[in-house]
């Protein structure tokens, strides 16, 4: 078997790829803006990760799980005089504190319902409704862009969101060596017909070429289930490359946090330190680029203002999300906060919603990849118009 | 005879033709796969060997204290620089054996068995009622809950698969319900002790994903209220600790009293009302339309054909949710015969499938076949969530899974194929289905391992 680097040197040269449809990424002037959306399925539980110390219900609401107050042992890390980060998420202050943050606060989809796939759905899919299109809107605003952009999936398959008429591809570290690239040549010739699995060859050998061989036999977990902040070292190394894409997505699951959810081994916290520490790499990463880009965090929905009966929460609907990078208008806190008293609560349980989160992907769309209000809101999130973007979140 | 039957019957419903297998279905395709849904589950001997789940549950609880007394040392002795074991590596330590016997078991009933479609269904089940080694505490009786509460009822009734799903402790740990219990309840101290989450009230999760995913469906006409009283219905549903182990009722923890769900009040009293509500929720038209649904998405095509799906739940209505009946009302759809290849395998099809199709890729050690899946982005018993795992093309074809699967081949042929004869494998396994250009790169290849690698990672083998 060949050395991996020195088989992916000559999978530029193959050939059938001249036949097979590419992603087209070697053709055309490409941009210098990048977007990354970073998906954390499953209900982040915003009041856990961005506690609103500053109201005084939050105390009464989350007793002894509460984050203690900026200030004392272990306490969180102060944004404003009203909200405040985890306290493991230092790299992700540092980052406000430099200005390359922003935070949103009591955010939520269209969506009211508590099904996490049907949540997960509509914020993907970019309609009001679960199932009411099958593209995603970071495709179909691909799609349209006017200089090529190119996207890329790290982690779990193809995500809905990046699904659709714009070709895509998908990288996970492996284990296992690279095929021979007379092998490749062959098979190459195999799919070339084939309706289903074409294009994903295709993207596939620009893909290794672009990673070059890295990320592989990295010792730690590899294929999908790698730990995010691997998947955002090679989404940093893949878009920083002038041949590389523009678009990423990071699938981060895990965070249905229904029980014991503050415990030092509990989900909660493991996920928010991989959470940190991927921050850290894709900035690392992504180099110069990282001056031109915007990572968007958000959450198909929050979770339930009280504590369930097994030190957890249940499913909610408002939750908190995070803009980050050089192109981000960052260090302040967006949010219009409905409170935390008896009447100021959606359905009596949870965070109500007082801002759409399609303007916060809108204002991303239009600033990253000149997706024009028109598009954004007829095609790119159909009947939107009530939803303008936020204005001057990004640079 | 169509021709392309028996390569349906064996790939599409069985896991992917054994050499022979073609021509042993080939005399009579539908019969083949009906003779596989009458009668008890197969008697495998792959699992005799394995530990029950009343044994396999303790694991967790062994392993949290293994890591305190870790910890423990670790801390006591900072001078010599003992590093702190980390938490993943000690817990990929305990539970990866466990792991791999399943993971053997299972993939060695696959590659060999004789009844596939019934062994298929019984991976269908197991992916309707997934439940996850994202939650620790599932990983050593993931595979028991296949073995238990899937495996003896696929040939069964609905009611009594769904009710032996939500009764394992494997699906109360994944979906929290231990930690349900009544308003008021207070555990004895030993709970603490056993390191058990402390359960002061409802948690809502079992509930709603029975709701959502096992029965009626998203769109089955529930409310909040309604996810809410069925909760407060099951609570108590748990398992016990080291010692009192597997599936219990805790009176202590169930709150009483009638309870509406769906708009029908249930009076019975202690683990009979949840009982109640499982058995009229199994019976739903919903439910025979959502189960009708997922059944045709896999076993005819990604969009499933509404004519289908309605024949097949009017199967699951007017047999009182009888699963043979259901199962044959595939078998006998003809759009499930009018298109070979009309489904893309997932990672553990096309694993399963290649190891029927070449005996010595059956030397495969369990471990590198948990890898492999990982890579190709199936890590066995992590399904993603309570959903399970996707079940159409669009969700598996990507060029990185597609990658993997060619890196995968690659490797196994470069094992396994200076003893085969790549192009006999090809056509014992997909026949008449076989492409003109595939048939004649196998061919035309430089090697035995090469003509392999391309039969594996062929367009065909992808699919079935």
């Amino acid at each position: 078997m060949t050395n991996r680097r020195d088989t992916l040197k000559t999978l530029g040269g193959l050939a059938v790829l001249s036949a097979l449809p590419g992603l087209g990424l070697a053709q055309g002037a490409s941009s210098e803006r990048r977007l990354v959306f970073v998906f954390l399925r499953g209900g982040l539980d915003g009041l856990a990760a961005v506690p609103a110390y500053g109201d005084p219900d939050l105390a009464r609401r989350r007793g002894d799980l509460a984050t203690a107050a900026p200030g004392e042992v272990n306490g969180a890390l102060a944004l404003d005089g009203t909200f405040a980060l985890h306290p493991l998420l230092p790299e992700m202050h540092k980052l406000y504190r430099s200005g390359e943050a922003a935070v949103l606060h009591a955010v939520a989809t269209p969506y009211r319902d508590r099904s996490h796939f049907d949540a997960q759905n509509v914020l993907e899919n970019g309609t009001a409704k679960p199932y009411g299109r099958d593209a995603g809107w970071l495709n179909v605003a691909l799609a349209q862009a006017a200089q090529r952009s190119g996207g890329v999936a790290l982690g779990a398959s193809v995500p809905l969101v990046l699904r659709g008429p714009a070709p895509v591809t998908s990288w996970s570290p492996s284990v296992m060596p690279s095929p021979d690239p007379d092998l490749l040549d062959r098979l190459g010739r195999l799919y070339r017909d084939d309706p289903l699995l074409a294009k994903p060859f295709a993207a596939a050998l620009e893909t290794e070429a672009l990673m070059e061989g890295q990320g592989t036999r990295d010792g730690g977990r590899s294929g999908r289930g790698a730990p995010v902040a691997v998947l955002a070292q090679a989404a940093g190394r893949l878009l920083s490359q002038p041949d590389g894409p523009r678009v990423a997505t990071i699938d981060f699951g895990g965070w249905d946090t229904h029980a014991n959810q503050a415990g030092e081994l509990g989900p909660l916290a493991r996920n928010l330190r991989q959470l940190d520490r991927a921050t850290a790499t894709l900035k690392a990463s992504l180099g110069p680029a990282w001056r031109h880009t915007v990572v968007l965090v958000v959450t198909e929905f929050g979770r339930t203002v009280a504590i369930n009966g097994s030190r957890g929460t249940d499913h909610g609907t408002a939750a908190a999300a995070f803009a980050l990078g050089g192109a981000v208008r960052g260090g302040r806190v967006i949010a219009q906060w409905p409170g935390l008293g008896d009447r100021d609560l959606h359905e009596g349980r949870d965070l109500r919603p007082t801002l759409d989160l399609r303007a916060l992907l809108k204002a991303a769309l239009a600033a990253q990849l000149g997706t024009s209000e028109a598009a954004l809101e007829t095609q790119v999130f159909p009947d939107s118009r009530g939803v303008p973007p936020l204005e001057g979140l990004f640079a | 005879m169509n021709p392309l039957d028996a390569v349906i019957a064996v790939n599409r419903f069985g896991l992917g033709a054994a050499p022979g297998e073609i021509a042993t279905a080939a005399h009579d395709p539908r019969g083949w796969l009906l003779a596989q849904l009458r009668g008890p589950a197969p008697d495998y001997p792959q699992l005799s060997g394995l530990d029950g789940s009343e044994e396999l549950v303790k694991e967790f609880p062994r392993w949290l204290m293994k890591l305190r007394a870790e910890r423990r040392g670790a801390e006591d002795a900072p001078a010599q620089g003992t590093p702190q074991p980390g938490v993943e590596a000690s817990f990929a330590k305990h539970f990866l054996p466990i792991a791999a016997k399943e993971i053997g078991a299972r993939f060695g009933i696959a590659a060999t068995t004789a009844a596939p479609f019934h062994e298929r269904l019984t991976w269908f089940w197991a992916n309707h009622f997934s439940v996850s080694a994202d939650k620790p505490a599932v990983f050593a009786v993931a595979g028991a809950f296949e073995r238990e509460a899937i495996r003896p009822n696929v040939n069964g009734r609905f009611v009594d698969l769904l009710l032996a799903a939500v009764k394992h402790p494997a699906m109360i740990l994944y979906l929290d319900n231990h930690l349900s219990v009544a308003p008021g309840f207070r555990a004895p101290e030993a709970a603490g002790r056993a390191n058990l989450p402390r359960a002061t009230g409802l948690n809502e999760n079992l509930a709603r994903e029975i709701l959502e995913l096992h029965t009626v469906g998203v769109n089955g006409g529930y409310t909040q209220a309604d996810v809410t009283m069925f909760a407060r219905a099951i609570t108590g549903w748990t398992v016990g600790g080291l010692t009192d182990t597997g599936f219990r009722f805790a009176p202590r923890r169930h709150e009483s009293g009638p309870k509406a769900v769906l708009g029908r009040v249930y009076a019975q009293e202690g683990m009979a009302q949840g009982e109640a509500i499982l058995r009229d929720l199994a019976a739903q038209t919903s439910t025979a339309h959502h189960i009708a649904t997922r059944l045709v998405r896999h076993f005819v095509a990604d969009d499933p054909p509404p004519a289908v799906v309605d024949r097949v739940a009017h199967a699951f209505v007017d047999s009182g949710g009888d699963l043979p009946v259901v199962h044959a009302a595939l078998v006998g759809s003809p759009e499930a015969w009018a298109q070979p290849l009309a489904k893309l395998k997932q990672p553990i099809e096309f694993v399963a499938s290649a190891l029927r199709a070449v005996p010595p890729a059956r030397e495969a050690r369990p471990e590198a076949l948990f890898l492999a899946l990982r890579e190709m982005g199936q890590r066995p018993f992590f399904p993603p969530s309570p959903q399970g795992w996707p079940d159409t093309a669009v969700a598996w074809a990507d060029a990185d899974g597609l990658w993997k699967r060619i890196e995968w081949s690659s490797a196994l042929a470069e094992r396994v194929g200076a003893r085969v004869d790549p192009l006999a494998v090809a056509e014992s396994a997909y026949g008449p289905a076989l492409s003109g250009a595939t048939r004649l790169a196998i061919a035309r290849a430089e090697s035995r391992q090469q003509g392999l690698a391309l039969v594996l990672a062929s367009p065909e083998f992808q699919k079935r």
